[in-house]
C-alpha cells in the first residue's frame, strides 16, 4: 500500500501518522497542501494539527487549499480518505463528508484518553476490529463537538455511517468529551471510502505510546488495500 | 466600498461562548437577557463601487469561505445600505 500524508502549514500529526502507517508496512508519500498534484495513491490522509492557525473556522481555509481539488477528485473515484482531528475538520468544511465541528461544548480544549466504540467492522478502516469492539485512544481539540441537523443525523444512523462512537460506563476516560451529536467521534460518507474521527489512532499506535488500539486502524487498511 | 459580514451561530446549533456570557451576565446582576448569541463580524474593503456587484461578490465569498451554512446564518450590510 502507498499512503499520501497531506501536510499543511501548521499540521502537527503529520508525521505521527508516517510512523504509524510505515510500522504497519505501508510506503508514504508527504505531500504539500500547496501542490496541485498527487502520485497515484491507495489511500490519502489528512493529519491531525491546526491547518493556518485555525483561523476563520478549524479546517476552512485549508479545505481551499490548492491539493484539495485533487483530494476531492480521487475521493470521487473511491480513493479511500482518512482526516483525523483537524484533518477531519477539513474534510467536513471540504464537504466529503456531511455536518461540521464546534467547539467543544465545555469551552476547553480536551486532551485525555477516550474509549471509543467500532460501530461496524465492514469498512477499509475498521476491518481489523470487532463491530462493538471499545479502543482507548487518545483525542486532543478544541473543537470537536460533532453536530449535524436532525435529518442528516438521521441518515447518518440509518447508513451506519457512524464509525466510532464515545462509550459511557465507568472505565477511565469514558464519556462523550465535547458534546457530539449521538456521542459521534467518527463518521463515514455514504460509500465508507472516507473516514473523519477526532480521536487519534497514530498516537496510541506502539505499546511505548501507552496503548496500542490504535494500530488496527492501520493494519486494517493495509491488509484491504494490500 | 466597505462591506460588513455578520455570522451568527443557526439557531438549534449549541453556542457554548454565548451561554457562557449570558450566565456572566447573569451573575454580574443582569436579568432579563433571555438569550445571547456571540458570533463575528467581518469588515472588508472592496475596489467594487456598484453595490449590486459588490453585494454578490460578498455573497460568493460567504458561501465559498467566510460562513459555514451547516452550522452558521450570515447577514451583509454594504456602506451603500446606510446612506
Amino acid at each position: 500500500m502507498k499512503a499520501a500524508v497531506i501536510v499543511f502549514p501548521g499540521s502537527n500529526c503529520d508525521r505521527d501518522v508516517k510512523v504509524a502507517l510505515e510500522a504497519a508496512e505501508s510506503r508514504v508519500a508527504m505531500v504539500w497542501h500547496g501542490d496541485a498534484e498527487l502520485p497515484g495513491v491507495d489511500l490519502i490522509v489528512l493529519p491531525g494539527g491546526f491547518a493556518h492557525g485555525d483561523y476563520l473556522r478549524c479546517g476552512a481555509m485549508a479545505a481551499h487549499s490548492p491539493v484539495m481539488a485533487e483530494v476531492k477528485a480521487q475521493a470521487q473515484r473511491g480513493v479511500p480518505v482518512l482526516g483525523i482531528c483537524n484533518g477531519f475538520q477539513v474534510l467536513c468544511e471540504a464537504g466529503l463528508l456531511p455536518g461540521a465541528l464546534l467547539p467543544n461544548a465545555g469551552l476547553k480544549f480536551v486532551c485525555r484518553d477516550v474509549q471509543v466504540a467500532v460501530e461496524t467492522s465492514q469498512s477499509v478502516f475498521t476491518n481489523a476490529y470487532e463491530a462493538g469492539q471499545v479502543l482507548r485512544i487518545p483525542v486532543a481539540h478544541h473543537d470537536g463537538q460533532y453536530y449535524a441537523d436532525d435529518d442528516d443525523l438521521a441518515r447518518l444512523e440509518d447508513l451506519g455511517q457512524i464509525a466510532f462512537r464515545y462509550v459511557d460506563g465507568p472505565a477511565p476516560g469514558a464519556g462523550n468529551p465535547n458534546g457530539s451529536a449521538h456521542d459521534i467521534a467518527g463518521v463515514f460518507n455514504e460509500g465508507k471510502t472516507v473516514l473523519g474521527l477526532m480521536p487519534h489512532p497514530e498516537r496510541a499506535a506502539d505499546p511505548m505510546h501507552g496503548g496500542s488500539d490504535g494500530c488496527g486502524l492501520f493494519l486494517g487498511l493495509v491488509r484491504a488495500l494490500g | 466600498m466597505k462591506a460588513r459580514v455578520h455570522i451568527y451561530p443557526k439557531r438549534g446549533v449549541l453556542d457554548p461562548q454565548g451561554k457562557a456570557v449570558q450566565r456572566a451576565l447573569g451573575t454580574l446582576g443582569f436579568s432579563g437577557v433571555a438569550e445571547v448569541r456571540q458570533g463575528k463580524l467581518i469588515e472588508l474593503e472592496l475596489d467594487e463601487r456598484d453595490p449590486a456587484r459588490a453585494r454578490a461578490q460578498v455573497e460568493a465569498m460567504c458561501s465559498k469561505l467566510l460562513a459555514n451554512t451547516v452550522i452558521e446564518n450570515y447577514a451583509i450590510e454594504l456602506d451603500e445600505d446606510s446612506k
